[in-house]
């Protein structure tokens, strides 16, 4: 089981791979769209490589659900990472 | 019961494109004209999709006027004259006639005598899928020559007010004519099909529910890019390294890739996936053509040997995935 801070770390090499968006901008509180610049195209490249890296599945239904890094990190955590 | 034997007919033990032809209406479309109709801007168009600019039709030009511009072209860089053709298969899903075919009346129009001829409906795989069947009706005896269209007037059946898909499409026709060769020159298919996934791409109601007055909006395309950019980049690259192993060719041979032109973000991603080296040559079509569906892969290819950015005998990587779903692959040396 890997604990928020792991998830949230891992997380955030992600974005910073998929967007390059900066390691230590990806804060819980951060929104991907309005504040990380993440498009919806880059989601799903976030989302299945966070799929790979935490061994959970992220259907597409739930990713709209995701506005946060907080709520991937959650959502991530509960899906049994 | 002890029937006759029936003769055989045997083929040609190869297959290979013998010329590709191109053709684009003449109207140029911006990103500024599509945004007339949506909330959307040039840069948020081109960062999202790649497009800068797409042809479409005029309202009085079929997809058949469109289908014998290209032929034209193809049967003349193949230097074969129509009544040369026994089979001619046009790929398209905008063809608004449910019968007859485009295919029949496209030969017509070409002067080809009385080639078979019909139509097949695999969307943006379409070209792919045509090119499996011409290759096999060539080796399988039943035709020596093959004219394959891929054509499409998406702005027929484009919702221009629709956020999701209104900057995508565009209309245009690419042809090949496929002939026997002496030596292997279109790799063998790897396709298949999703029905599971029917909604991601799909007009949005049946004819019957808009001839019953249900509804009074033509019916349109409707796109889930989301789920399409998901399927496309992760289940469909390992499509293509299938059909490089099923040439028998690693990624280091290859000299061209022409995915389907469906976003510049797919292609992109999918090199990544594919992890294709940098001295492949990628089709980017798309810049300014846009989604033409069946007859992106043919028009990317006919672009490309006109600018010499590939040549006579390259091997190229073609691969289509559309609304179905269905996906094609095969690799082919370039005419």
């Amino acid at each position: 089981m890997a604990d928020q801070k792991e998830i949230l770390s891992g997380l955030a090499e992600i974005v910073n791979e998929v967007a390059g968006v900066p390691v230590d901008s990806v804060q819980l509180d951060k929104a991907f769209t309005d504040d990380l610049d993440i498009d919806s195209l880059s989601m799903v490249e976030v989302v299945v490589a966070a799929e790979e890296k935490f061994g959970v599945k992220i259907p597409d239904d739930d990713v709209k659900d995701l506005r946060t890094v907080g709520d991937a990190v959650t959502y991530i955590a509960q899906a049994g990472a | 019961m002890t029937g006759m034997a029936l003769a055989p007919r045997a083929g040609a033990q190869y297959a290979r494109i013998l010329g590709i032809g191109a053709y684009r209406p003449s109207r140029v479309v911006t990103n500024d004209e599509i945004c007339e109709h949506i909330d959307s801007s040039d840069e948020w168009i081109r960062e999202r999709t790649g497009i800068i600019t797409r042809h479409f039709a005029d309202e009085d030009e079929s997809v058949v006027d469109m289908a014998a511009a290209a032929a034209e072209k193809a049967l003349a860089a193949a230097g074969i004259s129509a009544d040369q053709l026994d089979a001619v298969v046009v790929c398209t899903v905008t063809h608004l006639l449910q019968t007859p075919s485009a295919a029949a009346e496209l030969a017509f129009k070409l002067g080809a005598g009385t080639p078979a001829a019909f139509d097949i409906s695999a969307a943006c795989a379409g070209f792919s899928y045509g090119l499996a069947i011409a290759q096999d009706l060539i080796r399988g005896g039943s035709a020596t020559r093959v004219l394959l269209v891929g054509v499409e007037k998406l702005s027929d059946i484009t919702d221009p007010t629709d956020r999701g898909t209104a900057f995508i499409f565009g209309d245009g026709a690419g042809a090949a004519v496929i002939g026997p060769s002496d030596t292997p020159a279109i790799g063998p298919v790897v396709w298949g099909s999703d029905g599971a996934q029917t909604e991601a791409i799909i007009q949005d109601v049946t004819w019957r529910v808009f001839r019953n007055g249900a509804t009074h909006k033509f019916p349109s395309l409707r796109m889930n890019g989301q789920q399409v950019f998901r399927w496309a980049v992760y289940e469909i690259a390992k499509v293509a390294r299938e059909a490089l192993d099923s040439a028998g060719i690693g990624a280091d041979d290859l000299d061209v890739f022409i995915p389907h032109q469906a976003n510049m973000r797919i292609t992109d991603a999918m090199i990544k996936q594919l992890g294709l080296p940098e001295s492949v040559v990628v089709a980017r079509d798309i810049a300014e053509t846009g989604n033409t569906s069946a007859a992106s892969i043919p028009l990317a290819m006919g672009r490309m040997l006109e600018e010499g950015q590939i040549k006579s005998g390259d091997l190229a990587l073609l691969i289509g995935f559309g609304a179905g779903l269905v996906y094609s692959a095969q690799v082919v040396v370039v005419p």
